[in-house]
């Protein structure tokens, strides 16, 4: 069990450092000069040869890895152009709302999904499992702003229980915050359910069928527990691949959701970042969105030890 | 409801239907026979037969679209009180599997779950039917897998099923059967899956567990060889109808229906299929294929596959009727046999 955790953890490592690399050459390799394309086509040249002082794009290019590299071990992904403050501190300042959206939305999409998953295949063929469903298709078809908009509308405007947008204002308290949370996690959590009630669906209805679950029914148990106990236990393998790749699916959700209810997260701070050609802050919240998903898929990859006597040995 | 004293279970006249959107696959169309305390009736066929829809039918586990559609299955219980399981509510099965009624399946290696050590999992029956606490339960898991006699049973407690071969699994569902001392163990072939040796073994420990724990057992097999090792009594079915019912000693001396002949004359037998020079016979195999299911004739389903076979077979299907000193046939001729 340590001796795979630990192989997992190399792996990412390994995966890590590409995806440094692989950062530091996609802005390599953007055609033009770079300082070039931040300052945009009024900058004079004076500008542009002390923005490429500035970013060290003067110094050969293995020396320039080197020094981004080393850069990163130490926590320091550079200073943002335009917030002129250091990348880490901008992505910090941003980390909160993302943090928490990311997370409720996936707790709200397992909530819905893992039951009505399990309940659609148990009686499958059912209303329940037609209505479910369609219900899914429909979700995984509208798009995220297009609910957040309907959201809005209704339960902020019309029967005003939340705000429409934004964070609450500079001095708002914790629940204030998570207040203003509410309508972005059920619509990105809603739409995000879809897949993972499929996918439920999916593998309970093949466990359902295998023997061992008949044999749990010959020992005289309640449906419940053979089906909690020993038919979604097993189905649970499958599902939580499912459930790591949503996780990493919300990362980029987040930022359109973030952008439609005006919340200040780091997907709000990607997208001005593109706009404003901010390429460290960019490079920055690439390599967190990364980091991102490799730590989700590694604990995933945990939990299947914890969950599969098979993969322990 | 009137069963006999030594009898523990009695299925009359069972029919366990199929019904699709344009036909009716009738499974089991007609499963008669009594099956003694104590003792072993074996249950043989062909695949498709009936034989695993029997036993379910038994246990209340039918998959939809199966069914009951008439037929009585009558179960004495521990406190002598007689049931008609083909009334059952799912609610009263659950009282009764595993306390009363066990079962064992085919397949060895996918019949335990994968997840659970086998030591929860025999803990688990326990527990599901006793009160009792886990530590508890874990002393009575091992000492059932002493009883199944696997070797180093304290060691392999908390093994789950993917360490262990297909016999030690199969002794494992044993032990997990008969951990609450159920008074019937249904055995759906749980030998077909397992080397010539292993299966040799198995029979064998579930001989001296019935010795020991007492217990009836319903034997499923297509395997003659392996009636005549375990078996007190012998049922034969034929696409879901019971053809013939005899005490084993009876049914190899003289079968009173052409199936039974024929399936017997299919078996390989060493001394018999040997020619002079040492060398194996072709094996004889009946002629013909089981009818479809959903498509059986009115009169008797072997009718177009029997060298003895008349125009009055074809009329209606034949009764089971008294053809030996203990056994009854559904043949008419079968006292010409
Ligand atoms: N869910 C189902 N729907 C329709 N027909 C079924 C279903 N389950 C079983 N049957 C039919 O019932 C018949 C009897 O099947 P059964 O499994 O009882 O045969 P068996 O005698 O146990 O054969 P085997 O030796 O292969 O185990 C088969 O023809 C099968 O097609
Ligand atoms: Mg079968």
């Amino acid at each position: 069990m340590l001796r795979s955790a630990l192989n997992r953890l190399i792996g990412m490592a390994i995966v890590m450092f590409l995806v440094v690399t692989i950062v530091f050459v996609i802005v390599r390799v953007t055609p033009g000069d770079p300082a070039a394309v931040m300052l945009g086509p009024d900058a004079t040249a004076e500008d542009i040869a002390s923005l490429r002082e500035r970013l060290g794009l003067n110094a050969p290019i293995p020396v320039q890895f080197l020094t981004y590299f080393g850069g990163i071990l130490r926590g320091d992904f550079g200073q943002s152009i335009f917030l002129n403050i250091p990348v880490t501190h901008a992505l910090w300042l941003r980390a909160e709302p993302t943090f928490f959206l990311t997370v409720f939305a996936l707790a709200i999409a397992a909530a819905v999904a893992l039951p009505v998953g399990v309940l659609s295949a148990y009686w499958r063929g059912s209303a329940f499992d037609q209505a479910a469903t369609m219900l899914a298709m429909f979700a995984a078809s509208i798009p995220s702003f297009w609910l957040g908009l309907i959201f809005m509308q209704i339960f902020a405007v019309q029967l005003g229980w939340f705000d429409t947008s934004g964070y609450g204002g500079p001095g708002a308290s914790f629940a204030e915050r998570m207040h203003h949370l509410v309508l972005p996690a059920v619509t990105l959590g809603l739409i995000s359910s879809a897949l993972i009630t499929r996918f439920t669906r999916a593998a309970m209805l093949d466990v359902l069928n295998d023997d061992y679950v008949r044999t749990a029914r010959s020992k005289g148990m309640s449906e419940w527990r053979v089906v909690v106990r020993h038919a979604f236990k097993n189905a649970l393998i499958p599902i939580l691949t499912v459930i790591g790749l949503t996780a990493a699916l919300l990362i980029s959700g987040a930022i359109v959701t973030e952008t439609v209810f005006g919340l200040p997260g780091v997907g709000s701070l990607i997208v001005s970042a593109v706009l404003r050609r901010d390429y460290p802050v960019i490079q920055g919240a690439l390599l967190v969105v990364a980091g991102l998903y490799v730590l989700v898929n590694f604990v995933i990859d945990m939990l299947y030890l914890l969950v599969d006597p098979r993969v322990r040995y | 409801m009137t069963l006999d004293a030594d009898t523990i279970l009695s299925v009359r006249d069972l029919r366990t239907w199929f019904k699709g959107r344009h036909s009716i696959a009738k499974a089991v169309d007609g499963v008669t026979f009594d099956l003694k305390r104590g003792k072993t009736l074996a249950v043989v066929g062909e695949s498709g037969s009936g034989k695993s829809v029997t036993s379910l039918s038994i246990m209340g586990l039918l998959a939809r679209p199966g069914a009951i559609e008439s037929g009585q299955i009558l179960f004495r219980d521990r406190q002598e009180r007689v049931h008609d399981l083909a009334r059952f509510s799912q609610k009263q099965f659950r009282a009764l599997r595993g306390r009363e009624i066990a079962m064992i399946f085919q397949e060895p290696m996918t019949s335990l779950n994968p997840l659970y050590t086998v030591g929860d999992q025999i803990g688990e029956m326990i527990a599901l039917h006793e009160p009792i606490s886990p530590s508890e339960a874990r002393k009575r898991a091992l000492e059932m897998l002493r009883h199944v006699e696997i070797p180093d049973a304290a060691g392999r407690l908390d093994d789950y099923p993917h360490q262990m071969s297909g016999g030690m699994r199969q002794r494992v569902m044993i032990a997990m059967a008969l951990a609450c001392s159920p008074s019937l163990l249904i055995a759906d072939e749980p030998t077909t899956a397992l080397d010539v040796t292993i299966q040799a073994q198995i029979l064998d420990l579930l001989r001296r567990l019935q010795d020991q724990f007492g217990m009836s057992i319903l034997f499923i097999t297509h395997n003659l060889g392996v009636v005549a090792e375990i078996a007190h009594d012998v049922v034969v079915m034929y696409a879901g109808r019971v053809v013939e019912q005899a005490p084993v000693m009876e049914l190899f001396a003289r079968q009173t229906h052409p199936y039974t002949r024929g399936l017997l004359a299919c078996t390989p037998d060493a001394e018999r299929d040997l020619g002079s020079e040492g060398e194996r016979q072709a094996l004889y195999s009946i002629p013909g294929s089981v009818p479809p299911i959903t498509d059986l004739p009115p009169g008797c389903a072997f009718e177009p596959r029997c060298g003895y076979a008349v125009p009055a077979c074809r009329n209606a299907l034949p009764p089971l009727v008294k053809a030996g000193e203990n056994s009854i046939s559904r043949c008419i001729r079968s006292h010409e046999i």
